[in-house]
């Protein structure tokens, strides 16, 4: 019997991978997250290695090589003895890449997704000036009761990739996952 | 690599460019390649040692939110150390890589400028700081962003959507505490006073800089300077806090190796575990 009749597809991968949760986020995949770029057998062989392609969301995200652990035992449980994570840093990650559904996967864990395109908010610094570096701030919708009455309290939040919220109108503080 | 084996290396011999402390690392010899990887290093450790710097205030921000803050601009930056430092580290060669970059190398190796090893002193003083950098550091990243050097280009790209929220967050802050009470608009205006002779030193092109606008990989720094003045001026002025004068007397050395002694206690707390223990891991 030949290697390739065998071995895992391609969209088998895909499929344990959408099975791999955010260690931080566990609500929603790594495959959700948009950090899995590519997936791939590299060589035809039976012993062949499959590389899969992620993309850090912030440079410093401590929670970049525990997912890469997460990838190599969910692919060994698969059978994949062999399987390298690779990184990829161009094109850069952003949040444009949280499909419609992971956007509410995270409301109905609590954090508000972001608020539009991360072209809108993020600084631009064509010209850079007070002005463009402070645009008004989105409309952040409370994840708990949906009242747009919020306010930040930090621009940090409890990892790299949010800010933290307070709702003036349930009184409940929550993260907002930042466009970027 | 190991760790061990790299503790009891000789001083590495002078570079061609930079002064008497410039040195090259490891297979770095030649003028063109050590300019290059002393321009990395530059990258490398204005993140490395403003990280360290923002690291110390963890479980001691005046408030949770702000602690919070500085230890998220902390990893941002301890993540774009490593990707500066890791190229850096293979163009030196000879076994060399981020850690050992980090961890062995002694203050008058170090590369960043000035500003950033000052120690953190009161909040505005840490504020401060980090907003003459973050301004800079916009400025400069979107320059790098079209660096002919693909690999530069592409950790610009990614380390200037993670600089445009430093800089947002120290804009503020230094509105929010300038135009704030009495007291804070005092101790603003003494940071500010202070730190601004270690400005001068982020515009000021050197042959390394020079090689590197040259080649097409980086930029020259003093193009920088006017559009970074108009944004720091229109920051102070919305903060009510008085811009000292851009002619004032400007120290200068840490891009070619000579620092201030607040360098060497840094270094001291941050790479006593592996001077201790070398090779010791978590």
């Amino acid at each position: 019997m030949s290697a390739l009749s065998t071995r895992a597809s391609i969209d088998t991968i895909w499929s344990w991978l959408r099975q791999v949760p955010d260690p931080e986020i566990p609500v929603i995949s790594v495959v959700d997250l948009g950090i899995v770029r590519d997936v791939r057998w590299d060589g035809q062989d039976a012993d062949a290695d499959v590389v899969v392609t992620v993309t850090p969301t912030y440079s410093g995200c401590p929670a970049t090589e525990v997912i890469a652990a997460s990838i190599r035992d969910r692919l060994a449980e698969g059978g994949i003895g062999h399987a390298r994570v690779e990184t990829r840093l161009s094109p850069a990650w952003t949040t444009d890449w949280l499909g419609p559904e992971a956007k509410e996967k995270l409301r109905g864990y609590g954090i508000a997704p972001p608020a539009g395109p991360a072209g809108e908010h993020v600084i631009d610094i064509s010209r850079l000036t007070r002005r463009s570096a402070m645009k008004p701030a989105p409309v952040i919708a409370c994840p708990r009761c949906g009242s747009t009455h919020t306010q930040v309290l930090s621009q940090f939040g409890s990892t790299p990739c949010k800010s933290l919220h307070r709702c003036d109108a349930c009184h409940e503080t929550f993260d907002y996952f930042k466009p970027h | 690599m190991d760790l061990a084996k790299r503790v009891a290396r000789p001083s590495p011999p002078q570079g061609e460019r930079g002064g008497p402390t410039a040195d090259a690392v490891g297979g770095v010899r030649a003028g063109a390649a050590n300019d290059k990887y002393q321009y990395l290093l530059r990258l490398g450790d204005n993140a490395l040692v403003l990280s360290q710097r923002l690291g110390e205030w963890c479980g001691k921000g005046p408030a949770l939110e702000e602690d919070m803050a500085l230890t998220n601009v902390a990893l941002d930056l301890l993540g774009q150390a490593r990707l500066w430092l890791s190229y850096a580290a293979e163009l030196a060669g000879d076994g060399a890589d981020e850690d050992s970059l980090a961890y062995l190398r002694d203050a008058n190796q170090f590369r960043n400028v000035l500003l950033l090893e000052q120690p953190n002193g009161n909040y505005a003083d840490t504020v401060v700081r980090q907003f003459f950098f973050d301004a800079w550091h916009a400025l400069a990243l979107q320059q790098l962003r079209i660096s002919k050097e693909p690999r530069i280009a592409e950790i610009a790209d990614k380390a200037l959507k993670e600089v445009n929220y430093h800089l947002r967050r120290s804009s503020d802050l230094v509105v929010r505490l300038g135009d704030g009470t009495e007291t804070s608009r005092k101790m603003m205006q003494a940071a500010v006073d202070h730190l601004w002779p270690y400005t001068g030193e982020m515009f000021d092109a050197d042959g390394v800089d020079i090689a590197a606008a040259a080649a097409g990989y980086g930029f020259d720094p003093s193009g920088l300077r006017a559009e970074w003045l108009a944004y720091v001026r229109e920051v102070l002025e919305e903060s009510t806090l008085k811009p000292p004068s851009p002619e004032a007397w400007m120290q200068k050395g840490g891009k070619q190796g000579r620092h201030t002694e607040h360098l060497s206690h840094m270094l001291s707390e941050m790479q006593v575990l592996q001077r201790s223990h070398p090779g010791a891991t978590w």
